[in-house]
C-alpha cells in the first residue's frame, strides 16, 4: 500500500466508514495515521468528558460531523442528578474558535441552551444536521435560531427531548428560501405549532423524505401535508382524531392510497380507531412501525393493523398487544428483526403484560430476530431456553421483568439458566440487559460465553462480589457496564483496574463499595475519572452506611477531572500528580484553582494511606 | 378487592348509618385511600384545600391512620417507590399518560379551545392555564371559591366539567387524578347560572381541611 501516493490512499480511505475501521486503520504505521487524521471528517466521541475538544480537533482538523454523548445511559431512568453536567457549549466554542466548518452535530443525553443553539445557527455557514436525543436545556427559541438561520438545513431531527416550548412560531421562522429539508422530526414538543407554516415549509420541501410531527397537528393538517408530499418515505402522525364533521378521514383515505413511498410509520399519539382502516394501504409497505406512543390502538384494531403489515423488520410496540397479539405478529412478521415491547402501564401491577408465552411465539416465527428490548410481567428459564435455541442471532437482548427481582414462576428458581443458555447460544450478542432473579450462576456463563459483549446492565442481581469479577475477568470486549442495586463491592471494583482502562465508563450504585475503594481506584489509575454522585435526596445514611458510596461514575479520559462538575459530584484525584507538578505543569490558569478544589474535595475525605510522594 | 371492602365496611358503617353512606355512588372500589370517603363526591373547597393534585400523598397520609390494615395488605406498594424501575424513560412515561384533551368552552365567548388534563398536576395549575388561555380573566380567590373573574365585563364565571356521566359538576368536586379520568368537556359558566349545579353531596367537614 505504501507505494501508492498518499492521495490515493485517502481515496481508499473514503470508503471506509465506520469509526472502528478509521481506527484501526490508523494504527497500522505513521504515514497512514496522518493520511487518516487529516482526511476524517466524521467523529464520534462517547463520552464527552473523555477528552478535549482542543485535542480533537487538533487531531482533525477536517472534521465535518461530529458526534457526541453526555451523561451516563441511566440518567435516561432519573437515577442522574439534573444538573450532573453534559455541556455541548465548550465544544461549540472551541469550534469556532479554532474555525472547524462543522455540518453536521449529533448530541446524546447532552445540554445545550439557546445560547449555544443560536451561536452553533450563526457561526457555521454550511449547517446541515442537527440531530438532538434526549437532550434538555433549550426551548423553542433556539429551535427559532437555528430555523432562521441555518439557510441549508437539511436534517433537525429531535428524539425525546426535554424541550421548554414557548409556543413560539419556530416553525414560521424558517425563510421563504429554505427549501433543503429532507428530514424534520419534532414528535418530542409538547404545544401549539403554526399549522398553516407547517404546511408552506413541506409544500416548499422537495427532498422531505423524513416527516414526524407533534399532536399538535391535526388529522386535516396532515391529510393536506401528505397532499404536498407524497415522496415521505418515513412519516410520523401526530393526532389521529376523526373529526366526523371535517370528512378528513375520507379524504386522508384517498390521500395515502398515493403515498407508496411510505415505510417507516410512527405517531398516532392520540387516535380514535375508526380512522385506523385508512392507513391499511400504507401498511403492506411498511418496514418499520413504532405504535410504543399510542396507548389508543389496542385490542382487535391493534392486531387488524399488524395483520396487514407483513414486510415489518422492526416493530416497536405496547404491551397492550398480550402474548395473543405477539402471537400474531410471529405469524405476520417473518422478517422481523427487531422487536421492542413498551410497558403501557410501567407501575401498574398485572395489567396488559405480556409473558414468557410471547416471547416464545414471536422466537418461533421470527427466525431473523436479532435485536430485542421486552418489558414483560414474567419470564421462565424454560422460555429463555427455547428462545435461545429457535434464535441464535440476537445481538441485543433486553429483558425487563417489572418486578426486577421476579424467580421464574414455575419452578421458583433463579433466571440463571435461562440467561445462560441465551449468551451461550448467541455468539454475537453486544448487548445485554438482566432482570429477574438472578445469582452469581448467571455471570459465571456471561463471562464465560459472551465474548462479542460490549455493553451488560445488571440490576438487583449477584450474590457476592464473584458475580462481577466473572464479568470483568471474562468479558473482553467490555466497553460499558452499568451495575445498580447489587452486593458487590471492593474486592470486585479493585480486582483488575486496568481492565478499566480498556472500558469507556462503568456505573455503580446502590452497590457495596465504599470512598476508600473508590479513592484507592482512583490513585491506582490516573488515566480514569473516579467521580462520586452525592445525591440531595438520598436519604440519612446510618453510620455503617456513612462510608459507602451511593452512585459511583468512573470513565477513562485524557483531560483529568471535568472542570464544570457540580457541587455534588466530587471527583478523585490522584495527589501525587499534583504534587508532583504533572497537572500543576499542564494546566494553567484557573484550571490551576481547579486542580486545587479536586485536592481539597480529596482532602475532606481524609487519606489514611501513605502515598508515593 | 374484597377483602378490602369487609375491612373497611366495619368501621364507616356501624358509627354513622345515614343517608349520605347508603346511596348509590359512582366511587371505584379502593378510592376510600385516595381521601374521597366512601365513594361520595365531595365539594371544591375540601379537595382543593387538601391539594390532592401533586401525588394524592395528603389523602394516602390522612387514611393510612383509619386503614393499617388495609395499607399493609398491598406489598406492591413498597415496590413502586424504586428509582429508576422499570427503565422507562421519563419523557415515554409522560407521552404514555398525556393523552387527555378536553374542550373548554366559555358562556358567551364565541370559540372553544381544548387543554390536555394531563399538563397539569393539580386544579390550581389548571385554572392558572384557563386564566392565561382567556387573557381577559383573573383567576379570584381561587383555593377557597374557585371562581373565575372577567374584570373587564365584571361578569363572574364557575368553573364546571362534565363527567363521565354526563352530570355537569363544579370543579374540584373529586381528587384531582378522579377529575382527569372522568372529565369530557369544560364549560366556564356565569356564576348566575351555576346556582345550585352540583353543590357539594357531604355534609361539611370542618376536620377534612388537615
Amino acid at each position: 500500500m505504501n507505494y501508492f501516493p498518499d492521495e490515493v490512499i485517502e481515496h481508499v480511505f473514503d470508503f471506509i466508514a465506520s469509526h472502528k475501521d478509521r481506527n484501526a486503520v490508523s494504527l497500522v504505521c505513521r504515514s497512514w495515521y496522518k493520511i487518516e487524521r487529516i482526511s476524517r471528517r466524521r467523529v464520534f466521541i462517547g463520552n464527552c468528558y473523555a477528552i478535549s475538544p482542543e485535542r480533537v480537533i487538533q487531531r482533525f482538523p477536517e472534521l465535518k460531523s461530529l458526534t457526541l454523548k453526555g451523561k451516563p445511559h441511566f440518567a435516561d431512568f432519573n437515577l442522574v442528578p439534573r444538573d450532573w453536567g453534559g455541556f455541548v457549549q465548550p465544544w461549540i466554542e472551541a469550534l469556532i474558535k479554532h474555525r472547524v466548518g462543522i455540518e453536521e452535530l449529533r448530541l446524546k443525553r447532552m445540554v445545550i441552551s439557546d445560547e449555544s443553539l443560536e451561536l452553533l445557527s450563526k457561526a457555521f455557514f454550511n449547517f446541515k444536521t442537527l440531530v438532538l436525543v434526549s437532550c434538555e436545556g433549550f426551548t423553542t427559541d433556539g429551535l427559532a435560531a437555528i430555523a432562521a438561520n441555518c439557510r441549508f438545513l437539511r436534517e433537525l431531527d429531535l428524539q425525546e427531548n426535554e424541550v421548554e416550548d414557548h409556543r413560539g412560531h419556530w416553525i414560521s421562522c424558517f425563510p421563504e428560501s429554505c427549501t433543503s429539508l429532507v428530514s424534520l422530526n419534532f414528535a418530542c414538543l409538547k404545544g401549539d405549532i403554526n399549522l398553516t407554516a407547517l404546511e408552506r415549509l413541506v409544500a416548499r420541501s422537495p427532498n422531505l423524505t423524513s416527516l414526524r410531527l407533534n399532536r399538535a397537528v391535526p388529522l386535516d393538517t396532515l391529510q393536506r401535508i401528505l397532499m404536498r408530499a407524497p415522496q415521505l418515505v418515513d412519516l410520523g402522525t401526530g393526532s389521529f382524531l376523526h373529526d366526523p364533521a371535517s370528512g378528513a378521514s375520507s379524504k386522508l383515505k384517498a390521500t395515502l392510497l398515493k403515498c407508496n413511498s411510505i415505510r417507516t410509520l410512527s405517531g398516532f399519539l392520540e387516535v380514535s380507531s375508526r380512522c385506523l382502516a385508512a392507513i391499511y394501504p400504507v401498511c403492506q409497505n411498511l418496514t418499520s412501525l413504532n405504535l410504543s406512543y399510542a396507548p389508543g390502538i389496542h385490542g382487535n384494531d391493534l392486531i387488524k393493523l399488524i395483520q396487514h403489515c407483513r414486510k415489518l423488520e422492526r416493530l416497536w410496540i405496547l404491551d397492550c398487544i398480550g402474548d395473543k397479539g405477539l402471537g400474531v405478529v410471529a405469524s405476520t412478521c417473518k422478517e422481523l428483526q427487531e422487536l421492542r415491547v413498551f410497558p403501557s402501564d410501567p407501575f401498574g401491577v398485572g395489567n396488559a403484560a405480556v409473558t414468557e408465552e410471547g416471547l416464545v411465539a414471536i422466537s418461533a416465527g421470527c427466525p431473523k430476530l436479532h435485536s430485542l428490548l421486552y418489558f414483560c410481567q414474567q419470564m421462565t428459564n424454560a422460555a429463555l431456553i427455547t428462545v435461545a435455541k429457535n434464535c441464535s442471532n440476537f445481538t441485543r437482548f433486553r429483558l425487563c421483568i417489572l418486578d426486577p427481582t421476579k424467580p421464574d414462576p414455575v419452578t421458583m428458581q433463579p433466571l440463571d439458566e435461562g440467561f445462560g443458555a441465551i449468551v451461550q447460544s448467541c455468539k454475537h450478542l453486544r448487548r445485554l440487559s438482566l432482570s429477574g432473579l438472578l445469582t452469581d450462576q448467571v455471570f459465571l456463563y456471561i463471562g464465560m460465553y459472551a465474548e462479542q459483549l460490549e455493553m451488560l446492565s445488571i440490576a438487583f442481581a449477584g450474590n457476592s462480589d464473584k458475580g462481577m469479577l466473572y464479568v470483568l475477568n471474562g468479558c473482553k470486549k467490555l466497553r460499558k457496564l452499568e451495575i445498580r442495586d447489587s452486593p458487590f463491592g471492593n474486592a470486585a471494583l479493585l480486582m483488575d483496574v486496568g481492565k478499566y482502562e480498556t472500558m469507556r465508563s462503568l456505573w455503580m450504585s446502590s452497590c457495596e463499595i465504599t470512598l476508600v475503594g473508590c479513592e484507592t481506584l482512583a490513585k491506582k489509575m490516573p488515566m480514569l475519572n473516579v467521580e462520586i454522585i452525592n445525591d440531595e435526596d438520598d436519604t440519612a445514611p446510618s453510620s455503617e452506611d456513612l462510608q459507602r458510596v451511593g452512585k459511583m461514575y468512573l470513565y477513562r479520559t485524557l483531560v483529568g477531572a471535568r472542570k464544570d462538575a457540580p457541587w455534588f459530584v466530587d471527583t478523585f484525584i490522584d495527589p501525587w500528580l499534583v504534587d508532583s507538578g504533572f497537572l500543576v505543569g499542564t494546566l494553567q490558569g484557573s484550571d490551576l484553582l481547579l486542580a486545587d478544589a479536586a485536592i481539597m474535595t480529596y482532602c475532606t475525605y481524609g487519606v489514611h494511606q501513605a502515598y508515593p510522594l | 378487592m374484597s377483602p378490602e371492602n369487609l375491612n373497611r365496611s366495619p368501621d364507616s358503617d356501624v358509627g354513622s348509618l345515614n343517608f349520605e353512606e347508603t346511596r348509590l355512588t359512582l366511587g371505584l372500589p379502593g378510592v376510600e385511600c385516595r381521601g374521597c370517603k366512601s365513594g361520595v363526591k365531595r365539594g371544591f373547597s375540601e379537595t382543593v384545600d387538601l391539594n390532592l393534585g401533586s401525588s394524592s400523598s395528603a389523602g394516602d397520609k390522612r387514611c393510612s391512620g383509619e386503614n393499617d390494615v388495609l395499607d399493609s395488605a398491598k406489598p406492591p406498594a413498597a415496590k413502586e417507590q424504586v428509582v429508576g424501575w422499570p427503565p422507562v424513560r421519563a419523557s415515554r412515561k409522560n407521552a404514555m399518560k398525556s393523552c387527555k384533551y378536553v374542550k373548554v368552552a366559555v358562556d358567551g365567548a364565541p370559540y372553544l379551545r381544548k387543554v390536555d388534563l394531563e399538563m397539569y398536576n393539580s386544579y390550581q395549575q389548571l385554572l392558572s392555564a384557563l386564566e392565561d388561555m382567556f387573557s381577559c380573566f383573573t383567576i379570584r380567590n381561587y383555593l377557597n371559591e374557585g371562581k373565575i373573574m372577567d374584570q373587564v365585563n365584571g361578569v363572574e364565571y364557575v368553573p364546571t366539567y362534565e363527567d363521565k356521566d354526563g352530570d355537569w359538576m363544579l370543579i374540584g368536586d373529586v381528587p384531582w387524578k378522579m377529575f382527569v379520568e372522568s372529565c369530557k368537556r369544560l364549560r366556564l359558566m356565569k356564576s348566575s347560572e351555576a346556582i345550585g349545579l352540583a353543590a357539594p353531596r357531604t355534609p361539611p367537614k370542618n376536620s377534612s381541611t388537615s
